[in-house]
């Protein structure tokens, strides 16, 4: 139920990252659609909270004092599916049912259908307020669960995402954790082209938090930031996770037409030779 | 005249009484303890109210955190802002999430007179009735909003509880027992059918009372449960009366008119008049002048109940 993250194998984290990269590509080949430049970038740290930080039980899904992990980037929807799917809340052949008719397994998370799923999310800026919600529940109850959201950084430029910043600051709510997937690009050209939302760490300071930043792809560097929290007693803690659209694919990396962009069979191949295989690590 | 009371009262009251009872009643508001009557709870209960400020779209996301964590939240604020700031929430966060969230919008319909258009919420029916999942309810009275609360905090589920701050008469007998979905017929009648909700019954009862100087027997009808709807009640009327005339505090496009028309055109046509605003922004003026500006009062309401006699006569 509770993973010790300390005994967790070297390597063990990797190697599930690497097999929900592939599994992420090929469920995005299959459907014809998806968005996996996100999948990629946010991998490392969906896998390093549901492997090595989120007490949570696959087993009983519905259990009050889980933490709750709220994917407000819901179109990343296919890296999320994988890890939970991996971790155990629904069979790993499900997988192959992503985005057909009548699949749990929605282009968009559902929480009425797929057990793990916290939040139905998809329009941006939803998911930060739900969490902050949630966190609220616990301050009430006294209760130690804790509550991580994991935003993409255009996604910032939703205002309702600064309202729940506001208030979570308000209410003092160091069981709260934003995970921002700095991965600089959105669905039409970087971020700071198209609607600048640097300087991020100044302005989650300004409005009361916590700010650390770290390697959203380095393992050591994202189980100790997140051993950490709360950074600060009293305060919500944020952590800026620079990564790479598309990471672990070359001819992903960086590129706003992997957004939303679906491989051909040449590049589904090309991409899982780079990735290595499943087994590896 | 009768008493006429506010129906937040009653709301505020009930909810006092739950959560004295149940800790997983909870409040949310966005800088509206006045005007949604919660200072109260909010004095009683102050670990448990929580205010958004003045940010929509946080407060209703918030309440369906609140939810996932085994709360049950109230996430109460003027109609007009809850449900047109924060449509998107409600319709991704609350209803397709079913999460058990309670929206209670205050001062609906055009409660707020000469504040006007910006704060009148005449449209909210019509754009959550387009909502699945989502059980909306507009009370008659204070029994009825008691009652309503109570059924509601006892439901698992999404709901719209809409509200009014104008005072209304008690149109229900004391031995009147709510239930979600069930319309209420408040007086035989078999000449025509008035269906109203909210605000507008009272005033459908009056109607009813001239309607039978003049030797028409009008059947009067709470729909207070917009959603899911009573189409047995509907086609009951339809087939009794032959004519409906709908009454609501709301346009004319999309809310109760509509769901009754959708009902009868599928399924029993009969002649119809929807009463409500139409589909203008209404002019300055209170809300009572409003009513007489639009025709939402007794005599308007018996005016096109006899048009629709006459209707019905000349064909």
């Amino acid at each position: 139920m509770n993973q010790d993250s300390e005994s967790l194998p070297g390597g063990l984290l990797e190697s599930l990252a690497r097999r929900v990269r592939r599994r992420s590509i090929q469920m995005v080949y299959e459907a014809g659609l998806g968005h996996p430049g996100g999948d990629l970038s946010a991998a490392d740290i969906l896998v390093t909270l549901y492997f090595g930080v989120l007490r949570v039980d696959a087993g009983d899904a519905e259990w009050a004092q889980r933490d709750r992990f709220i994917m407000s980037k819901g179109h990343c929807s296919a890296s999320l599916y994988a890890t939970l799917a991996f971790k155990g809340f629904f069979p790993e052949e499900e997988l192959a049912e992503f985005m057909a008719p009548l699949s749990r397994l929605n282009g968009h998370p559902n929480r009425t259908e797929l057990p793990g799923v916290e939040a139905n999310t998809g329009p941006l800026g939803h998911g930060f307020p739900i969490a902050v919600g949630a966190a609220l529940a616990a301050k009430m109850d006294d209760a130690p669960w804790r509550t991580f959201v994991l935003t993409g950084d255009g996604e910032l430029q939703e205002g309702s995402n600064w309202e729940a910043i506001m208030a979570a600051a308000h209410y003092r709510l160091d069981n709260l954790v934003a995970i921002v997937d700095r991965n600089g690009i959105q669905q039409g050209g970087p971020t700071e082209s198209i609607l600048a939302v640097e300087p991020l760490a100044e302005k989650f300071r300004a409005f009361g938090w916590a700010v650390r930043e770290t390697d959203g792809h380095d393992f050591a560097a994202l189980l100790e930031v997140f051993r950490a929290v709360p950074f600060q007693p009293g305060r919500p803690s944020c952590i800026l996770a620079k990564t790479t659209k598309g990471k672990g694919v070359s001819f992903m990396e960086g590129r706003a037409r992997w957004h939303h962009g679906v491989p051909d069979d040449a590049q589904l191949a090309a991409a899982l030779a780079e990735l290595g295989a499943e087994s590896d690590g | 005249m009768a008493e006429r009371l506010d129906c937040r009262d009653a709301f505020a009251v009930t909810l006092e009484c739950l959560a004295e009872h149940d800790p997983r009643i909870v409040a949310v508001v966005n800088d509206s303890l006045g005007s949604t009557r919660l200072a109260r709870f909010s004095k009683r209960f102050p670990a448990r109210l929580v205010n958004a400020g003045i940010a929509e779209q946080n407060m209703v996301g918030i309440g369906a955190g609140l939810a996932n964590g085994g709360k049950i939240p109230f996430v109460c604020a003027a109609s007009c802002f809850l449900t047109g700031r924060a449509l998107e929430q409600i319709k991704v966060d609350i209803a397709y999430s079913r999460a058990n969230v309670k929206l209670c919008g205050m001062s609906s319909g055009l409660a707020y007179g000469q504040l006007g258009p910006t704060h009148h919420s005449i449209e909210d029916l019509a754009w959550l009735r387009a909502i699945a999942n989502l059980t909306i309810i507009a009370p008659a009275d204070a029994l009825e909003t008691e009652q309503a609360v109570r059924a509601i905090a006892a439901a698992h589920g999404p709901v719209f509880l809409r509200l009014s701050r104008l005072p209304v008469p008690r149109v229900h007998p004391a031995d009147y027992r709510f239930r979600i979905g069930s319309a209420a017929v408040l007086k035989p009648g078999s000449d025509v059918a008035l269906i109203a909700n909210g605000t507008m019954v009272c005033r459908a009862l009056e109607a009813a009372a001239m309607l039978a100087e003049a030797g028409v027997s009008a059947r009067v009808i709470n729909m207070a449960t917009l959603q899911p709807l009573d189409r047995e009640a509907i086609l009951d009327a339809a087939e009794t009366t032959g004519g409906i005339v709908t009454i609501e505090e709301h346009s004319v496009h999309g809310g109760l008119g509509g769901a009754v028309s959708e009902v009868t055109a599928t399924a029993r046509p009969v002649p119809m008049r929807i009463l409500g605003v139409p589909a203008r922004f209404a002019p300055t003026g209170t809300a009572e002048w409003l009513f007489e500006y639009f025709g939402l009062t007794p005599q308007g309401i018996f005016a096109a109940a006899l048009e629709l006699q006459e209707t019905r006569v000349r064909r």
